[in-house]
């Protein structure tokens, strides 16, 4: 069992969510795609915290900089192309539509970001990296709604989807197709990632910390590249995640985003491949169906949260594909 | 500052000069001084509170000295982090078993290989599916005995397979020089017995720092020893000699262990 069983649960998810969009097509359901997108976005956002805290043991609480890095990414390179202003008036480097550019820009943004915040938080572990990775959020969260350039508290509108080459990414099938396929990529990197050399040690880095410098391998390096590429993974989350609502503000580097990124990822399960997979969809779910009963319907999820901590650390990958098996 | 290297008295690999270490007003190690030569297995022993584990951590990098420096084939590397010193060649097996529990035996081993390789920053081909790391890996675990647990999850193995996994891994290394914590520590008599004949043929390929408490262990094994007792060393030598010690009689060695042997004068002298 133990390594098909879950290669097929993931299969099945995977599927799963594309089989969810392509019937809302048929069905004419928009809304339906609009949720697959964003179960796909947000598990994308997921899949970057899972590295550092599922692969890394690196709890950190301050993912959503990175996501509204993304975000503003998006919504500042977006704003200067729609209002024709030059985005660095010195060197009339203009503003873009285009999403590939914002992705990049989005991702290397975050990356640096990144790579700043866990070279310094990583000299800490525990409740302290907790907390210095909280506090950088807020630091990001506070400044954006002090600086009056791009909408403050208010945040700013985008009036059109940006463009993707050969699509028209103002149907929603195709933005969800493309946020699908970048999640699909990722998770297939993320988890080449997981098997190759770098992944065994970040793993035994989180293991073992001792057995990792006894084998003469340093964990800080791993870890700091580790962060970072988690940090860039959730970063054009973000960006998509602003162009499916085509809008960004400060709440987008709140510590309660930090807090739902963190809630994909033990729903569905810390460590595993696809478990901010199912945790997005979860989430997504739950706050569709229950949010329609009642508007406290985080009632529930802290009860259902509570439940998987307590009960199925493995969260829904461990339930439906049992305790996590070593590769090959 | 080395002994020259001749015919009867082998360079040594591992050196440590005048270490001392104080926690306040105790002193865990006073002015410690002793090599590890190649081809020998030097045996370290005392009492509990001693100072072993002190001297060890020294020695491994988790603990810096106030004076004193640790040499590894004639090169100071007395500021080296503990990783520093392993890249160096000196692989260390600790008194409690300290492994990556939820990975896999073979994996374990292969993490070793690894980290003597030292190309960890690679992303994208899977560990196990290269040969040169698995073929080395499982080399060790062969010498060790553990081939056919490869597949198992180490948490699975027992208190005696975990101690052989440690070894095994240490093995992975090719380490210039092997610092051993109570190998023997929990296993069954025919584990001691498998380990002891395992390490007896081991020094020759780097010889090994052997702290443990069996005495059996010991004597059988070391080519030489050294005593230490409230953080100094107050005798090195042969087997026979520290048998015959007063001073290690008195602090150390139980009446049984003296009898038989004859009273010869404290040894600091080589083998």
């Amino acid at each position: 069992m133990g390594v098909r069983r879950e290669t097929m649960v993931n299969a099945l998810l995977l599927a799963g969510l594309l089989a969810v969009p392509l019937w809302a097509l048929w069905a004419d359901e928009p809304f339906t795609i609009t949720l697959a997108t964003r179960v796909a976005i947000l598990a994308l956002a997921g899949v970057g915290l899972n590295l550092a805290l599922g692969t890394g043991g690196l709890v950190s609480f301050g993912h959503a900089v990175f996501f509204g890095i993304g975000g503003y990414a998006m919504g500042i390179l977006a704003f200067h192309a729609q209002n024709y202003t030059p985005l660095i008036e010195a060197f009339s480097i203009p503003g873009t539509r285009s999403m590939p550019v914002i992705w990049a820009v989005a991702v290397l943004a975050s990356a640096l970001a990144a790579l700043a915040i866990g070279a310094l938080s990583l000299r800490t572990s525990g409740v302290y990296f907790i907390m210095i990775t909280l506090a950088f959020g807020q630091m990001f969260y506070y400044f954006t709604i002090s600086w009056p350039a791009y909408g403050g508290e208010d945040g700013m509108s985008i009036y059109l989807r940006n463009n993707f080459p050969g699509v028209n990414t103002l149907v929603p099938f195709n933005f969800f197709a493309i946020s699908y396929t970048l999640l699909a990529a990722v998770l297939l990197l993320v988890g080449r990632l997981m098997r190759a050399p770098f992944g065994l040690a970040l793993s035994a880095a989180r293991q073992n910390e001792t057995r990792l410098r006894a084998v003469g391998i340093d964990p800080y390096r791993l870890r700091l590249t580790a962060f970072t590429l988690s940090g860039a993974i959730t970063g054009l989350s973000g960006a998509l995640y602003a162009d499916l609502n085509r809008f960004v503000s400060p709440s987008m580097f709140s510590w309660q985003t930090s807090g739902e990124i963190m809630i994909f990822v033990i729903l569905g399960g810390v460590g595993r491949l696809f478990g901010p997979v199912a945790g997005a969809a979860l989430f997504i779910l739950l706050e569709h169906f229950l949010g329609g009963i009642s508007e406290y319907w985080h009632i529930f999820l802290g009860a259902l949260l509570l439940g998987v901590v307590l009960f199925a650390r493995g969260g829904l990958i461990g339930l439906l594909a049992g305790r996590e098996v070593a590769h090959d | 500052m080395t002994e020259p290297v001749n015919g009867s008295v082998r360079a040594p690999v591992l050196e440590v000069r005048g270490l001392t270490k104080a926690f306040g007003a105790l002193v865990a190690s006073k002015d410690i001084s002793l090599d590890l030569r190649a081809g020998e297995i030097h045996a370290l022993i005392g009492p509990n509170g001693a100072g072993k584990s002190t001297l060890i951590a020294q020695i491994a990098g988790e603990l810096m000295p106030d004076r004193g420096e640790v040499r590894l084939d004639g090169q100071e590397v007395t500021g080296w982090s503990t990783a520093a010193r392993t890249r160096a060649g000196l692989a260390r097996t600790f008194q409690i078993s300290s492994l990556a529990m939820e990975m896999t035996v073979l994996q374990n081993a292969v993490l070793g290989a690894l980290g003597a390789r030292g190309k960890v920053m690679r992303f994208f081909a899977p560990a196990l599916g290269d040969r040169a790391l698995v073929e080395r890996a499982m080399a060790a675990l062969e010498a060790v005995g553990l081939q056919d647990l490869a597949a198992l999850r180490t948490a699975e193995l027992s208190h005696g397979q975990r101690r052989q996994l440690e070894v095994a891994v240490a093995l992975t290394l090719a380490p210039r020089a092997f610092l051993m914590d109570e190998p023997m520590a929990g296993l069954s008599a025919s584990g001691s017995r498998r380990l002891m004949s395992f390490l007896d043929g081991l020094r020759e390929r780097a010889p090994i720092l052997l702290i443990e408490h069996d005495m059996d262990a010991v004597f059988a094994l070391a080519d030489r020893i050294s005593v230490l007792v409230n953080g100094e060393v107050i005798a090195t030598g042969s087997a026979a000699r520290i048998r015959g010690d007063a001073r290690v009689q008195e602090a150390y060695l139980g009446e049984e262990a003296c009898a038989g042997a004859g009273g010869e004068g404290r040894g600091e002298a080589a083998p």
